[in-house]
Order: C-alpha cells, then sequence, then structure tokens
C-alpha cells in the first residue's frame, strides 16, 4: 500500500513557530514567505521564505493587530496593514530613512480588503469599493496613485506568476474580473462568469474565495476543462507538475487530473482522475524541532487536518504545527497504478523528473514479455514522438538561431543513447527472453524511429547484429540488409568484415556496404589486398578515379606477396604504364619506395622486361 | 506436297528416371531388388535391369579416375543420362532424349532424323535432377527417413507416390539457366514497409506461439523468410511454380469471390487458406495441412506447412508436425492474420504503385537481362514471362539462351571475376559478367555496334542501376 502514495510532502519543510495568542501568521503567496510576528512584531517578526536569502528577523512597533503584512519583491520595502482604512510602509534598502510612513485609501467609506504588490516599488490596494494602484517612492516616504478603479469587491486572488488580481463582484459573488498589472499599467481583462450549481433566492454570496484556484500551468489553461470528482465536499487544489491535485478533507485523500491527458471515451474536456484516489504519503514530524532529543521517535502528523492552509502552486501551511511543505508528485506509484501503458506514457511524459521512471517502464515491458509487442510498440512510438519534436525543434533553432530561443531539453527526451544504455544493451543480455522476443524488440524500436523519421544510430544496428550473430541468424542478418533496414555505415561495414570467418558472404556484404558508402575508397582497397585480390583492388580504384594517386608499393607489396609471378608482372607493368603517363617516363620515383621490386621485378624477368622510356 | 516436305523439330524430353541403390541386390539374380523407382513404369523388367546395370558400371567406372567425383552425365547421340547421388548410395538418374530434326525423304523413304547432341547443357539439367530430390525431400525428408520409418517398402510407396506425379509436372524443354540458378525473386520494397511487414510477422508469432517460422510473400515475390535460404529456396519454388499458379487461375477465371463479409465483429478481410481448410465454416472441414521437412542444427524437423492469403500478399506459417491444429486455432488465425493481412497488402500494393508512377512510363527497354546473387540467390530476369504451372515461357529465341548458358558453364569453371562478350549469328550481342558474387546476363540488340561500343552500354546499364533495391 505505501508505495501506492503518489503524493508526499517534501523532506524539508520550512519551519516556523506555530500560530498562537501571541504569535501571529501570515503567508504571503507573492514570495512564498511566512511571517510569524510576535506581540505584533514588538517582539519580533521572523520571516521564513524557501530558501534562506528571503529569510529575515527583525522588530517592529507594535502599532495595533496586524491584518496583512508583505514584502515587495526582493524584500525591499515592507507593507503592514493594521487597520481597515490604511497600510503602513517600511523602508529594507539600506541608507534609506526607517521610519514608517502610511497610505491611506483614496476612497472614501471604503474598507482595504487587502493589498499586493506587483513590482518591488508597486502595489495594489484592493477595498470593498474597488482597486487602486500605487507607486511607492521609498526615498520620499511617499505614494503616487497610478490608477484606480472602482467596482463592488467581495473578495479578491492574486495571481503573482502573470501579477493578475482577480476580484469577485455581484451579490452572488460569481462573476470575476480579472485586472494585469505590469510596469506602472494596469489592464482590466474581460470578466467571466462562474456557473452555480443551484442559484440561491434570495440572491446571496455563494462563490467564496476557497472556491477559486488560480495558478500557471504549461500550456493553454482554459477555463472548459470540467475535472470529474465523483464525490462532493471540502476541496482544496494544488498544482504540482503540471498536475491539478484535488485534496479532499473528509475521505482525507487526494486526486490528480492531467488536464493534458485526452479521455478517447469521453467528451472532450471532461477530466477523469489519472489515477485512483490516495492519501498523502504519511508523515512523521521530529518533535522538538531542531534541537532534537535522539531518543525521541518522531510522530506522525495529522494529514489533511482544518488547521491546513493550501496555496498555489504547491504549498500546504500548517500553522498550528509551524510547517510549510511543498506537495510533491512521486512517479513510481504510478506505474504501479496505471494499468494501460500507453496512458501511463503520455502520463509520464508529461512530468518533471520523469527519465529514470520511463526507462524503467521500458525495461519492464521488454523484459516482461506478457505485456505482449504492440504494448512495447505503443510506448516506443509514445517515446519517440516527443524525441522527434525535440529533434525538429532542434533543427529549426539551429537553422534560424536568431529568431527562436534555444529549445529545452526536458526529461521526456529519451534519446537512442539512453534506450541503449539503460533498456536495450542489457535486455539483450537478459537470460531467459527467447531471442525471437529479444529480435522482435529491437527491431520494433528501429521501426518506430523510422516511422518518426528519426537517422537511426548505428550501435542498435550491432546490437541486432550482436544477438542475430549469437544464434547463427545469418540468413535474417542478411534479409535485413539486402532491404537497406540496417543502413550502411563504416561501423557497421567493419563489423561485418569481422564476422567472415563465420558467414563467408559477410566479406562481400560489407564491401558492397562501402562501395555505396563512396566515400570509404581506401577501406575497400585495404580489405581486398588484405584478401591478395590485387587485380580486384586495382580494377576497382581505377573504376573510381583514384588509380593516379595510390602507392604503386603497397600494391606491388601484396602481389609479390602472393607468390604469383605473372599477377606481379601485371601489376607491375600496369604502374610502370601510370608512371609513363603521369610523368613521361615509367620509372617509379624515389619518393615511391619501389626499389626492391624493381630489382625482384628484373631477377624474375629481366632488364628487358622493364618498359622503357617511349621515345618522342 | 510442301507440307510434306516439313521438316519437324523434336525438343528435348524425359525418356527414362529412375532411382536406384546397388548395395540392395549385390548378389546375381536379385538386381530387381536394387531399383526403388522407374519411369516409366511400363518398361519390361530386363531392360530395367539393364539400363540400371550399366549407369551403375558407368558410375563404378568414371569412379576409379577421380572417387570423390564420379560421372556427372554420360553424352550419347540420342540421349543424355544424368546421375546424381543425394544419398550414400542412392542414385537417381534421369534420361533426356537429344532435340532432334525429322527431315522427310522423298519417295516414301523413312524420314531421316537428326539428332542435336551439343543443344542441351549438363548444367541446366544437372540441376533439374538436384531440384527433384529436394523437392522430394521437402514433402517427404530423406530416403533414409523413409527407409528408418518403414524399410524399402515405404521408401519405395513415398517414391511412387510422390514421383508419378511430379515428373509430370516436369517440362525439359523449356529448362534454362534458371534452373541453374534456382533463385528467388525479391519484391522490391521501401525500408518502412519493410519494417511494417517484419512487425505484424513477429506480432503474429508471438500470439500465436506454435508458429515456428514464417515466410512472406508478394506477388510471388519473397520478402521475408524465417527458414534458411537453401530450405526456402526449395518452399519457394514449390509455391511459385506449383501451388500459386494452381490458386491463381481459379481466381483469375472469377471462379471464387474472395472478400468475405465476417459476421462476427464485422471484419472485411480478404484472408483464405490456400493449404488446409478451404471453408473454415463448413462443419465437415478438415484442419490437415501438408507437410514439410526442414533442415535444422542437428538435421531436419517435421512441420505443417500453412499457406494464408489475402490479396497479392501471402504468409507462410509453419508449426511443429507434432502439434495437431484445431478448428480453433485455424479460426484464431484467420480472425488475427486476415485483417492485418488485407490491410498490409493495400499498404504494399500502393507503395508499389507510388514507384512505378515515379519511375514514370515502362518503356519497352533496347536490352534484355538475367541477373543473379549467388548470396542472397536473388535472381531477376527481364528475359522470362510469367510462370504459370504448365510453362516458363521466355520471350528471346533458344539458340540466345544456350549462349547464356555456355557463358555461364564457362563462369563457373574459375573463382576470379570474369567478363564474357559473344556477338550471336542474329546481330545480337550477348554480355555476361560475373563479379563480387553476382552474375549479370545482358542481351543487346544493336546491329551495328562494335565490340567497345557494347561495352560501353553495359557499363551504362550498370549504372542506370538495373540491380536496384533488394539485389
Amino acid at each position: 500500500m505505501s508505495e501506492e502514495h503518489y503524493l508526499e510532502l517534501c523532506e524539508n519543510p520550512v519551519q516556523f513557530e506555530h500560530a498562537s495568542s501571541v504569535n501571529n501568521v501570515f503567508f504571503d503567496e507573492a514570495n512564498k514567505q511566512v511571517f510569524a510576528v510576535r506581540s505584533g512584531g514588538a517582539t519580533g517578526v521572523v520571516v521564513k521564505g524557501p530558501d534562506d536569502k528571503s529569510s529575515v528577523a527583525f522588530r517592529m512597533d507594535d502599532k495595533g493587530e496586524v491584518k496583512c503584512i508583505k514584502f515587495s519583491i526582493g524584500n525591499k520595502i515592507l507593507a503592514v496593514q493594521r487597520t481597515l482604512k490604511s497600510v503602513d510602509f517600511i523602508n529594507f534598502i539600506p541608507d534609506y530613512p526607517h521610519t514608517e510612513f502610511t497610505q491611506e485609501c483614496k476612497t472614501k467609506n471604503a474598507s482595504v480588503l487587502g493589498f499586493c504588490w506587483t513590482n518591488w516599488n508597486e502595489i495594489v490596494f484592493i477595498t470593498d469599493q474597488g482597486i487602486e494602484f500605487y507607486q511607492v517612492f521609498p526615498d520620499k516616504r511617499s505614494l503616487k496613485l497610478l490608477k484606480s478603479q472602482s467596482i463592488n469587491v467581495n473578495w479578491y486572488q492574486y495571481c503573482p506568476e502573470t501579477t493578475v488580481i482577480l476580484l469577485s463582484t455581484t451579490v452572488q459573488g460569481n462573476v470575476l474580473q480579472p485586472f494585469a498589472f505590469r510596469n506602472g499599467t494596469m489592464c482590466k481583462m474581460s470578466k467571466f462568469e462562474i456557473e452555480l450549481p443551484v442559484v440561491p433566492k434570495p440572491a446571496k454570496l455563494s462563490l467564496s474565495e476557497r472556491d477559486i484556484a488560480m495558478a500557471t500551468m504549461e500550456g493553454a489553461c482554459k477555463k472548459t476543462h470540467v475535472l470529474k470528482l465523483n464525490t462532493t465536499g471540502k476541496f482544496a487544489l494544488n498544482i504540482v507538475d503540471n498536475l491539478v491535485v484535488v485534496h479532499h478533507q473528509s475521505t482525507q485523500t487526494s486526486l490528480i487530473f492531467d488536464i493534458k491527458l485526452k479521455e478517447p471515451d469521453s467528451a472532450v474536456n471532461m477530466h477523469q482522475p489519472v489515477l485512483p484516489a490516495r492519501s498523502i504519503h504519511p508523515y512523521r514530524i521530529p518533535l522538538a524541532g531542531p534541537a532534537v532529543v535522539p531518543s525521541q521517535p518522531p510522530v506522525p502528523c495529522q494529514l489533511y487536518s482544518s488547521s491546513w492552509s493550501v496555496f498555489q502552486p504547491d504549498i500546504i501551511i500548517s500553522a498550528s504545527e509551524g510547517y510549510l511543505w511543498y506537495l510533491q508528485v512521486k512517479l513510481p506509484p504510478a506505474v504501479i497504478l496505471l494499468q494501460d501503458k500507453g496512458k501511463l506514457m503520455d502520463f509520464l511524459l508529461r512530468r518533471r523528473d520523469c527519465k529514470m521512471v520511463i526507462l524503467s517502464v521500458c525495461s519492464q515491458s521488454t523484459s516482461v514479455c506478457l505485456l505482449g509487442l504492440p504494448v512495447v510498440a505503443t510506448v516506443f512510438d509514445k517515446l519517440n514522438q516527443v524525441y522527434k519534436e525535440y529533434l525538429e525543434a532542434e533543427q529549426t533553432y539551429t537553422a534560424v538561431s536568431l529568431l527562436n530561443k534555444r529549445p529545452v531539453r526536458t526529461q521526456a527526451v529519451i534519446d537512442q543513447s539512453d534506450m541503449y544504455t539503460h533498456v536495450l544493451s542489457s535486455f539483450t543480455e537478459r537470460k531467459g527472453v527467447s531471442h525471437k522476443f529479444i529480435i522482435a524488440v529491437l527491431m520494433e524500436y528501429i521501426r518506430s524511429l523510422n516511422q518518426f523519421q528519426i537517422t537511426v544510430q548505428h550501435y542498435l544496428y550491432e546490437l541486432v547484429i550482436k544477438t542475430l550473430v549469437q544464434h547463427n541468424l545469418f540468413y535474417m542478418l542478411h534479409q535485413f540488409l539486402q532491404y537497406h533496414v540496417l543502413s550502411d555505415s563504416k561501423p557497421l561495414a567493419c563489423l561485418l568484415l569481422s564476422l567472415e570467418s563465420t558467414y563467408p558472404p559477410a566479406h562481400q556484404l560489407s564491401l558492397d556496404m562501402l562501395k555505396r558508402l563512396s566515400t570509404a575508397n581506401d577501406e575497400i582497397v585495404e580489405v581486398l589486398l588484405s584478401k591478395q585480390q590485387v587485380l580486384g583492388a586495382l580494377r576497382f580504384i581505377r573504376s573510381v578515379g583514384g588509380h593516379d594517386n595510390v602507392s604503386s608499393r603497397k600494391f606491388l607489396d601484396a602481389a609479390r606477396q602472393t607468390g604469383d609471378q605473372m599477377l606481379f608482372y601485371t601489376v607491375f607493368r600496369s604502374f610502370q604504364q601510370r608512371n609513363q603517363r603521369l610523368r613521361g617516363s615509367p620509372s617509379f620515383n624515389p619518393g615511391e619506395h619501389c626499389e626492391e621490386h624493381v630489382v625482384h621485378f628484373k631477377q624474375l624477368f629481366g632488364d628487358q622486361a622493364l618498359m622503357k622510356p617511349s621515345t618522342v | 506436297m510442301a507440307s510434306g516436305m516439313q521438316e519437324k523439330q523434336y525438343t528435348p524430353s524425359l525418356l527414362n528416371f529412375f532411382i536406384y541403390n546397388p548395395t540392395f541386390g549385390p548378389r546375381e539374380g536379385e538386381e530387381e531388388k536394387k531399383i526403388l523407382f522407374y519411369h516409366p513404369s511400363d518398361v519390361e523388367k530386363n531392360e530395367k535391369i539393364r539400363n540400371v546395370g550399366l549407369c551403375e558400371a558407368i558410375v563404378q567406372f568414371t569412379r576409379t579416375f577421380c572417387p570423390t567425383k564420379p560421372a556427372k552425365s554420360l553424352h550419347t547421340q540420342k540421349n543424355r543420362q544424368f546421375f546424381f547421388e543425394p544419398e550414400d548410395n542412392f542414385w537417381i538418374v534421369m534420361v533426356v532424349r537429344n532435340p532432334m530434326i525429322e527431315k522427310p525423304n522423298k519417295d516414301g523413304k523413312p524420314p531421316t532424323v537428326e539428332y542435336q547432341e551439343e543443344e542441351i547443357l549438363d548444367t541446366v539439367y544437372g540441376a533439374v535432377v538436384r531440384e527433384c530430390y529436394s523437392m522430394y525431400k521437402l514433402f517427404n525428408g530423406t530416403f533414409g527417413r523413409a527407409m528408418e520409418a518403414g524399410g524399402v517398402e515405404l521408401l519405395i510407396q513415398k517414391l511412387e507416390k510422390f514421383f508419378y506425379r511430379y515428373l509430370q509436372t516436369l517440362h525439359l524443354q523449356s529448362c534454362d539457366l534458371l534452373d541453374v540458378f534456382g533463385g528467388i525473386s525479391f519484391f522490391p520494397l521501401d525500408k518502412m514497409t519493410y519494417l511494417k511487414i517484419q512487425s505484424f510477422v513477429n506480432r503474429v508469432e508471438e500470439s500465436l506461439s506454435l508458429i515456428k517460422y514464417t515466410a512472406f510473400l508478394y506477388n510471388d515475390q519473397l520478402i521475408w523468410s524465417g527458414l534458411e535460404q537453401d530450405d526456402m529456396r526449395i518452399l519457394y519454388k514449390y509455391l511459385t511454380t506449383s501451388l500459386f499458379p494452381r490458386h491463381s487461375e481459379p481466381e483469375l477465371a472469377g471462379r471464387d469471390s474472395p472478400l468475405r463479409p465476417e459476421v462476427a465483429g464485422n471484419l472485411l478481410h480478404y484472408g483464405r487458406f490456400l493449404t488446409g481448410p478451404t471453408n473454415l465454416k463448413d462443419p465437415e472441414a478438415k484442419f490437415r495441412f501438408p507437410k514439410i521437412f526442414v533442415s535444422t542444427e542437428d538435421g531436419y524437423e517435421e512441420l505443417h506447412l500453412i499457406v494464408y492469403k489475402a490479396m497479392s500478399a501471402a504468409a507462410c506459417f509453419m508449426i511443429s508436425a507434432s502439434v495437431e491444429l484445431t478448428r480453433d486455432f485455424c479460426e484464431q488465425l484467420d480472425g488475427l492474420v486476415g485483417p492485418q493481412l488485407t490491410l498490409l497488402a493495400s499498404d504494399i500494393c500502393e507503395q508499389f504503385t507510388v514507384n512505378r508512377r515515379i519511375s514514370g512510363p515502362e518503356k519497352e527497354p533496347q536490352f534484355k537481362f538475367i541477373y543473379f546473387n549467388h548470396m542472397n540467390l536473388a535472381e531477376k530476369s527481364t528475359i522470362h514471362m510469367r510462370k504459370t504451372a504448365s510453362v516458363c515461357l521466355t520471350s528471346v529465341h533458344p539458340d540466345l539462351m544456350k549462349i547464356l548458358g555456355d557463358i555461364n558453364c564457362d563462369f563457373a569453371r574459375v573463382d576470379e571475376d570474369e567478363e564474357i562478350i559473344v556477338k550471336a549469328m542474329t546481330d545480337y550481342w550477348v554480355v555476361g559478367k560475373k563479379s563480387d558474387q553476382r552474375e549479370l546476363y545482358v542481351i543487346l540488340n544493336q546491329k551495328n555496334a562494335n565490340l567497345i561500343e557494347v561495352n560501353e552500354e553495359v557499363k551504362r546499364l550498370l549504372l542506370q542501376g538495373i540491380m536496384t533495391a533488394s539485389a
């Protein structure tokens, strides 16, 4: 069961002093900072962020109960709201005056619901009657109103990644008005309505901020996606690794949805949970905080507690225990829970740290012959689809590098070398798997690569050849070569050459391949000479027009080694003729080092057999 | 009068075909026991014994000159005899009557017969005898196997049963160079379609794990063989010269409607069994398939041969003969293979027509050729028409075919690469080229060309790549 928990809390949570009567806890979603404010700040404010850099501790005067407290981006200015009418500011920029300054909201009779920093020095006040957009001048300790908009507001939500504020308007609260802020400008976006399941009469506020979560996800996240929860009660949302996580408090379980995963048998945008509901992996809290007493065992943490607050994208805070966790998705349980391997691949390929999990699935599907070739083929096709898309993006990038940014190579890009190293090479050596299946899997992978028009690397072919040779399946090998399924390359030709002793036709197959490559003329000559096929080598080099440049010594050496005197004569004369043609004299240049062969020729056939320089 | 004066041509024909083992009747008076098969069977006993004895003597006599290579053929004025010892002490002898011309004489005298004893080639008919044995072995296993299983009686029975029919299908008059090669015609195919076929074969073999080997053909041309080369060579011969023609003729005549609207599952496909049951739905259907013998690392194995065809694509599935094939299995195979094979066949067909369109309209080339690759047995011929069960038509004069055969004999003598150019009597040039384990024979029809021009022309043809894909 424990290997089925696909959600877990991170191991290194941010710890802070838990909420109590003297300690108030606040969370700023923009900077992901937790504020522990002791006695209104008089006995200290401890700010903890995701990393040590964003953690700060300071003191401030207790001027009443703090309602909201947030740093501007980069911890430059601190804003504190203590009343319904105004917000106080403290500079945190060195060498700037530290004395607090205050800004009251401009709208008469309005009460400030809260504020959001949109930049290091820009802030938006959200009041029940509208929004006010200010620029802060820390040196002058004053603010300037940039823009304002009056609108009735029930509640608001802020998405820091996109600097968009979403306002709930109308009596029922289900008309949502987004505003975007960028570089001192405010942009009103088109409003939209959330359908209410039941329209209450008389009208009352029916949509609360708890019902809405804003987050950025890869790709377009349209509101037309519907998640099928199949249950009722209180829900909370997180977004982790492009997955929508829905926590359900009453059953103490969570569901995950992948809005990009297409459901073939349902309406386009209806989404079923990817995996069955499971609770978050059990978590234990060390008892005494940092100064742990080793003998004391950690106590289990109560999951889905009512004191939990969930923030976007992936934050869960337990104020009563003083912890901030990041929620994480574990992929290995999905391998067990998702039986459909094709769907599993689709799911895994969109996750961040998917590589090793995918490779392990590949090893599994190939080793477990029960899954069958069609499943293996589907898995390969899905991998190669992503691989091909990356290769294409890379290609366009190199072609027009000024226009595009370099494509990011995600973990989902599983190339041939990954497959070779982690899956295929060990698979071919596995005991107890029939060689038929091994070859079928290798061919299936090659088929898939070809289908996506990906150039197959020669080491995959070598793996095929090695396996075929191991089982004496030379005729199969021959057929593959015949249909050019194993594409020509020098390494492959050399490998074939090495098979000659066990399979004689391999010699000719290798030569044929080298000839087709047409960049391996030297190799062909070497191969032929080593087989004492001197005339063949000579004939070949003439046919490709390389006769004038070859080393005559090499050919004469080989001809002499055969012990065939007539052959030696023929080769010798042929080079004399070449010399005559090139230099007007049949004799060899000293640089050609043929002296001993001239002597040998004279010994065999006499001086008069030497070709005489032709007279003009 | 004029018609009566005409010459009459006789093509080579089969005189005798017999199989004997000298060790079976070594004593005098027991000679008949040596004879295992004799065609024609109505020959008088003593003549049989005489002919066998003569062959025995010739082989024995020539052995004294070269113990490892006894005589292969005996040339006489009227006929030629071919000797072949496929297994220890088992001899197959084929006697072929030489082609002859009958010239009528005036005044009612009997016509003069002129035997053309040099017109037939040892290599061609030697190959025919060897093929007879290979074909017997494909369906029956070795002679030795029959001996082990049921002694001489069984062997005689098997030989009788097999050769009685088989000899009727021998057409000695149309044997030529292609019989020497005994090659396989491969279907040219692009890599992707080839890989799809691979994938199909692998998947079928995986889901029907009884299947041990698979061969895949299209248009009577081989694409994939899971069998070893020599076994495939003879199986291919059987399929293309016997099984397929037998089935394609009714198809052409439109006697059976191939598309079977499958009721269950709505699977429309063209698949059907060429061996085994003709109709799966028939409650009386027998699930018996021909059995073949193929070589293994340590001997041979017996297999059921299932040939299944959809449109022009044929798949041969081979299953160990020790397994009994049931209706269930055949239905399963039909359901699995039928739709996939139909789809593949139309894929290949489409690809084939696309390729043909690219290569342009076929124009009558100025040359004809035969190509053979010794390594993969690939053969191509533009000389031969489509083979049917009965005849193999060539489009060139027999004299030219004879020249091709002669060149081939010359090539066989040495291992070196060679080239021979012949000017035939009829203004044709014949070029034979042997290199890199391949042989190419080109017949050019260029009246006034000289040697150099012919040589250039052949070089040009080679560059054009008449031996393209899958060669």
